[in-house]
């Protein structure tokens, strides 16, 4: 069965992609200069985490040897520099992603928590018992589990829409899933397990003509395709820092203001108020009102930096070159005897994810790592899709930008040994 | 290759390959599930316990080589072992494959199994040489709830 959408391959900007320079833009990230098990290092787990370049340990540090205070409180210096570097970053999220306001920018500590923040905020107050939401098959577990809790605690209904066997969403069973008692579509932008990147603008339009709103789990597409919430139309968009160069621990949610003013804060404490008696609390405006406690600055000021250094070279010009390693990539394991490969879209990010018979993902996952290739067996926290394409594990290289050609035939060689250790 | 090989021994490729014991027991009147979470490696060890020395013992499910070996393995080892004795061969393999030096084991005592000595340089599958016996303690202890290696 072929999926019905049109492609949304990223499509260079004309000229954009002249020379990419990648053995210059590996210099800046000083982990993947180190050997493992005696092998140069191959990092090919870029969809589980990615590096971190250079200027951004640089500006952690500095942040924490020069400019380390609370923000929003003090009134002395190092207060309101920490307070600048923090907004600017935000100002900085707000140009990556298009957003329309910076006060649509709420700093979370990951994709995760912007999806529970959604599911609880919005989810329970907008959701009663009977109502219905959308989600696809080749969601991460992220974008279940907060699903699955509101559904048990509303006595609503999870719908799942089914995906082919390339791993792409059918949108006709998606339209026949689009019904008044939909109240809400939680979509992956692109899969962490299969690649697939999905036509996410056509199914917000779907769901927009029966003014259902749409959140999309972008953790798998920032740091490799561009991202325009404003031409999406998506009314919520969440990412993780990590995985987009930055650090640890930090996050966005992107929420059109409209929907964020209407929903209540997801945690209270302080920052997230204007004024506290015991008999009433006033909520601060967006995006404080979503932002309780000392956030974690040292990560915002990381994820600036990240972002400023993703579009020094250019989202277009990273995801131009991702394809071409995408399609070398495809083109080495295809050549391999016995090897199959999961996620097989005609749109597709940097993912790698394959099985090879007779061959437990574990256990190429160890003979590859004594080769110095980096990789992820398991489910990659999507148990329904290896459920889809009835297997319990696969390998997975998932590639970034500053991963080579030599490195993807490294990969061939090294499962070309796991066969012949197995055979 | 040698590291691997410390790991990935023949005697271990070969079970993996053609594991024994490998199919439902007729007869067995101890079952038990374990499951690892984490790689998605699942197991059913069968048992059939008379006047308390295993007579019959079989296995099914899937995962990677070193559990598949591993539980094949187990199998092998078990026949004719009291309770007692499968409970002491537990406890030196997990000493063998965690390399707990506080344990006091008998190498001699494992046999075959000494072929797993190499997981311990491996931590992250010293869950998948255990699950099979996890698995196979709660079977001799009866329980009906599936092992988790988590």
């Amino acid at each position: 069965m072929r999926a019905t959408h049109e492609l949304t391959l990223p499509v260079p900007t004309p000229g954009t992609n002249v020379a990419f320079d990648v053995d210059r833009v590996r210099k800046d990230f000083p982990l993947l200069r180190q050997q493992v098990h005696g092998k140069p290092l191959v990092y090919l787990d870029n969809a589980a985490t990615s590096q971190k370049p250079q200027v951004v340990i640089d500006t952690l540090t500095r942040y924490y040897a020069e400019e380390n205070s609370n923000v929003h409180r003090g009134v002395h210096f190092l207060s309101e520099r920490a307070t600048e570097a923090h907004e600017a970053a935000r100002a900085n999220v707000r140009r990556f992603l298009n957003a329309a306001d910076t006060r649509e920018v709420i700093f979370v500590r990951g994709a995760t928590e912007g999806i529970n923040l959604v599911a609880q905020s919005y989810g329970r107050t907008h959701i009663k018992p009977g109502d219905e939401i959308i989600i696809s098959w080749m969601e991460h577990h992220s974008n279940i589990v907060p699903w699955q809790m509101l559904c048990e605690d509303k006595g609503a209904v999870l719908r799942v829409i089914p995906i082919n066997d390339d791993g792409e969403v059918l949108l006709d069973e998606y339209e026949r899933l689009l019904t008044p008692r939909t109240k809400f579509v939680a979509l992956v932008h692109v899969s962490n397990a299969l690649g697939t990147i999905n036509p996410v603008k056509q199914m917000i339009e779907m769901a927009h003509r029966q003014r259902v709103p749409v959140l999309l789990d972008g953790a798998q597409a920032v740091a490799h395709l561009p991202v325009d919430v404003q031409e999406l139309d998506c009314d919520f968009y969440v990412f993780s820092g990590h995985k987009v160069l930055g650090p640890t621990g930090i996050g966005i949610l992107y929420g059109k203001a409209d929907f964020l003013e209407r929903m209540p804060p997801y945690q209270g404490g302080g920052d997230m108020i204007l004024s506290v008696t015991f008999e009433k609390t006033r909520y601060n405006t967006l995006p404080y009102k979503f932002e309780a406690g000392t956030p974690h600055i040292a990560g915002v000021v990381g994820l600036g930096a990240a972002i400023d250094y993703l579009q020094g070279i250019g989202l277009d010009r990273i995801a131009a070159y991702e394809q071409g390693l995408l399609a070398y990539g495809t083109d080495v394991l295809s050549a391999i005897p016995g090897l199959r490969l999961i996620g097989t879209a005609r749109g597709k990010a940097g993912v790698l994810s394959f099985v090879l018979e007779g061959i437990h993902a574990h256990d190429i996952g160890t003979v590859l790592d004594q080769q110095g290739v980096a990789i992820r067996a398991g489910h990659h926290c999507a148990m329904p899709v290896m459920q889809r394409f009835g297997v319990p594990a696969t390998a997975r290289a998932s590639l970034a930008f500053y991963n080579t050609r030599g490195e993807l035939d490294a990969l061939g060689r090294a499962i070309r040994k796991a066969i012949e250790l197995f055979s | 290759m040698s590291d691997l090989r410390d790991l990935y021994q023949e005697v271990i490729l070969d079970h993996n390959r053609r594991p024994r014991n490998f199919q439902k027991l007729e007869g067995a009147n101890r079952t038990a599930e374990g499951y690892n979470p984490l790689c998605g490696d699942q197991i059913t060890v069968y048992l059939r316990l008379e006047d308390d020395v295993v007579t019959g013992v079989s296995f099914q499910g899937s995962g990677c080589a070193i559990s598949k070996a591993s539980a094949s393995m187990m199998t092998a080892a078990l026949k004719g072992k009291t309770a007692a004795e499968a409970a002491t061969l537990f406890k030196a393999f997990h000493a063998m494959v965690t390399a707990d030096l506080g344990a006091t084991f008998d190498p001699l005592e494992l046999g075959k199994l000494a072929a797993f000595a190499g997981v311990h340089e491996f931590p992250i599958r010293v869950k998948c040489a255990t699950l099979p016996w996890h698995t196979l303690r709660a079977a001799l202890e009866g329980g009906q709830e599936t092992v988790s290696t988590e």
